[in-house]
């Protein structure tokens, strides 16, 4: 049985991507007890399965480092992967969480040797690389996870594969009988870092995202950018591994857009100027890129990064919000109609490849929330006193990049730390 | 003074002003962020002088006489593409007619345009027995253009016609006077009613 040593001063974090990790470990560091609960078999949530961040175009691994080190070292810090908060009883102060525990299969003697999963052979669509390969039933989800403990599918608990992961490890580290628990413990305050999900491309029914190979959403042409992704870095389109150099962006793929979700999602824009950089780094001359936008929204900062893209004479800016997509049926082509805003223009563009740049969507659905809480009407946790000691980071409270998101998170953690503070001077 | 001149006067300078008060739906049309998706979406668009975000842009920017004398809006066959699209759920479709309505009460819809002529005979058509009388309506169809025209399209289209007067989808009868409504007299009191409030609104606002 997993146990939780947790009181009335301790701090539950609900999420472990960049918010709560953040969250959880300012917290940790400022001497409070802290409980992460995280969904995932690993920390670090979206930003994983980033190949580079927006503007200085470092690599998030860095920053991962750290912040796993950082967890590693805190001895104030509970981490509960496969985990998920079904119900929170109490008030500010006095709270009472309940987590169900999903089994991993493989206990803490686990070295991530690796011969599980060359021991096993069934196949499955892998999340991280938002279904574009395989992996085996017995998996690291990543080369960099946290806990470097592998994973075993519960579809393969029962057959022959399971036995032969457990067959193959050497350590013991492999328990066929765990089963899902729960888990109730106190705390005093919450941080929720629910964060966000893509939203759904094939509910923009005109791009044709479900009915065109070559139509793909920004997420997943990230893990394509990414050496350690599906193409191994390599920018092949998916229906004939053909390489794309003619590449389209269509911002505001749903976002500000009443059928789909009514905010802008803020980061799209950033996130289409830094994949165009993907693909001029890799062909450099021969790289040809169209940005088909309302309005370009890159402030402050990002105002040089998107001026030293416009600057390249490779890459076109469209003034137009595509109207609808078509395939040209012999090479398979996406072809992007509409009409440009600046000359009123009706074109037919043929492209290589398009990726949709899809907004960010709470991934907590809204009238799914354990607890109850404030959202907005595009779900976003609203800041409200009835939200009593339960307090949002990171993009569980709006569309955010990674680096409002860990200051908000930040902020966050001061509140839940000014709550559980109150307790300890009422218990003082 | 004219309505056209009296209009001039009152709105000069901001056209946008104008339509908000006098189009159908025209208070929409300063929420067009002139994304495009509705002219891109249009199945005719390409045979559209200005197509509808253009048409936005153009009311904002005052070009009332372009707009007014356009045939642009008069082209739209209200297949609702537009709306369905529009990210910020403008009634483009109902606009595009309020505009050609409003043109043409002004006396500045295209002469000649034939979406407007046969609106105008499918009125007039309508009107007199409160049920549409289908072939009084073919047929000042096929004569919209003049008689010689009418002629021809007459013998090119009288098999078709003659089929449907067999399948009885068609009476020779309908000729003479045609069928009604059952309360002729009310029905045509109700158009009145409406005509009186119409111009009463039209007075408070021109």
């Amino acid at each position: 049985m997993t146990e939780v040593v947790a009181t009335n001063e301790t701090i539950l974090v609900v999420g472990g991507g960049i918010s709560g990790m953040t969250a959880a470990l300012e917290a940790a560091e400022a001497g409070k007890k802290v409980v992460l609960v995280e969904k995932r078999p690993y920390l670090g949530g979206r930003v994983t399965q980033l190949y580079k961040y927006f503007p200085k175009l470092c690599f998030p691994t860095c920053g991962l480092e750290i912040n796993q080190r950082r967890a590693k070292m805190n001895p104030n810090l509970t981490i509960l992967t496969m985990a998920e908060v079904t119900n929170l009883a109490g008030e500010a102060g006095a709270y009472t969480a309940t987590v169900k525990l999903s089994p991993r299969y493989v206990n803490d003697n686990c070295t991530a040797c690796g011969d599980c999963g060359n021991a096993v052979e069934t196949e499955f669509d892998d999340e991280y690389n938002y279904g574009m390969t395989k992996r085996k039933g017995a998996y690291l989800p990543h080369v960099m996870a946290y806990p470097a403990r592998y994973v075993l599918d519960p579809a393969i608990i029962g057959t022959d594969d399971a036995d032969k992961a457990k067959a193959a490890c050497k350590y013991d580290a492999i328990d066929l009988d765990m089963q899902e628990e729960e888990v109730s413990f106190s705390c005093g305050a919450v941080i929720w870092a629910t964060g966000w999900q893509p939203y759904d491309a094939a509910k923009i029914q005109p791009y044709g995202y479900d009915r065109f190979a070559n139509v793909i959403s920004s997420v997943e042409f990230e893990r394509m950018a990414d050496p350690k992704g599906p193409t191994g870095g390599k920018l092949l389109r998916p229906s004939d591994g053909k390489e794309a150099r003619n590449v389209a962006f269509i911002q505001c793929a749903g976002s500000r857009d009443r059928n789909h979700l009514l905010h802008c999602s803020r980061i799209c824009c950033m996130a289409s100027l830094k994949q165009t950089t993907y693909v001029t780094d890799t062909w450099g001359d021969d790289a040809d890129v169209s940005i088909y936008y309302i309005d370009i929204r890159a402030i402050d900062r990002f105002e040089d990064f998107y001026r030293n893209v416009k600057s390249n004479e490779n890459v076109k800016f469209i003034k137009s919000k595509v109207a609808s997509i078509t395939e040209n049926k012999e090479n398979s082509n996406p072809v992007l109609n509409g009409v440009d805003t600046e000359g009123y223009n009706r074109y037919a563009n043929e492209h290589d490849l398009v990726v949709l740049a899809v907004g960010m969507q709470p991934s907590v659905d809204q009238d799914s929330f354990p607890v109850d809480i404030v959202v907005n009407r595009e779900g976003f946790i609203e800041q409200s006193d009835s939200n009593g000691g339960v307090f949002a980071a990171g993009s569980a409270s709006d569309a955010l990049d990674v680096n409002r998101a860990v200051q908000h998170a930040t902020g966050a953690a001061l509140r839940a730390i000014q709550v559980v503070n109150r307790v300890a001077g009422a218990e003082g | 003074m004219s309505t056209n001149t009296a209009m001039i006067e009152k709105y000069r300078n901001s056209f946008l002003r104008e339509v908000e008060a006098n189009v159908e739906e025209g208070d929409w049309v300063k929420m067009c962020m002139q994304c495009g998706v509705c002219s891109g979406s249009c199945p005719l668009g390409k045979d559209w002088a200005h197509p509808p975000q253009e048409i936005f842009m153009m009311i904002r920017a005052g070009k009332r006489e372009e707009v007014l004398t356009s045939d642009s809006m008069w082209m739209c066959t209200s297949c609702y593409n537009c709306i369905v699209r529009c990210p910020r759920e403008l009634p483009i479709t109902h606009i595009m007619h309020g505009l050609a309505h409003y043109a043409k009460r002004l006396g500045l819809a295209p002469k000649n345009q034939p979406t407007m002529k046969f609106a105008q005979l499918f009125w007039d058509n309508l009107a007199k027995k409160g049920r549409v009388n289908e072939l009084k309506l073919g047929i000042s169809l096929y004569f919209m253009n003049g008689f010689g025209e009418g002629i021809k399209t007459s013998l090119k289209m009288k098999d078709i016609g003659l089929g449907m007067l067999k399948a009885k989808r068609m009476s020779v009868a309908e000729a003479f006077g045609g069928h009604s409504v059952k309360d002729l007299t009310g029905f045509q009191k109700m158009l009145k009613k409406a005509q009186e409030l119409e111009d009463t609104r039209l007075s408070q606002h021109g």
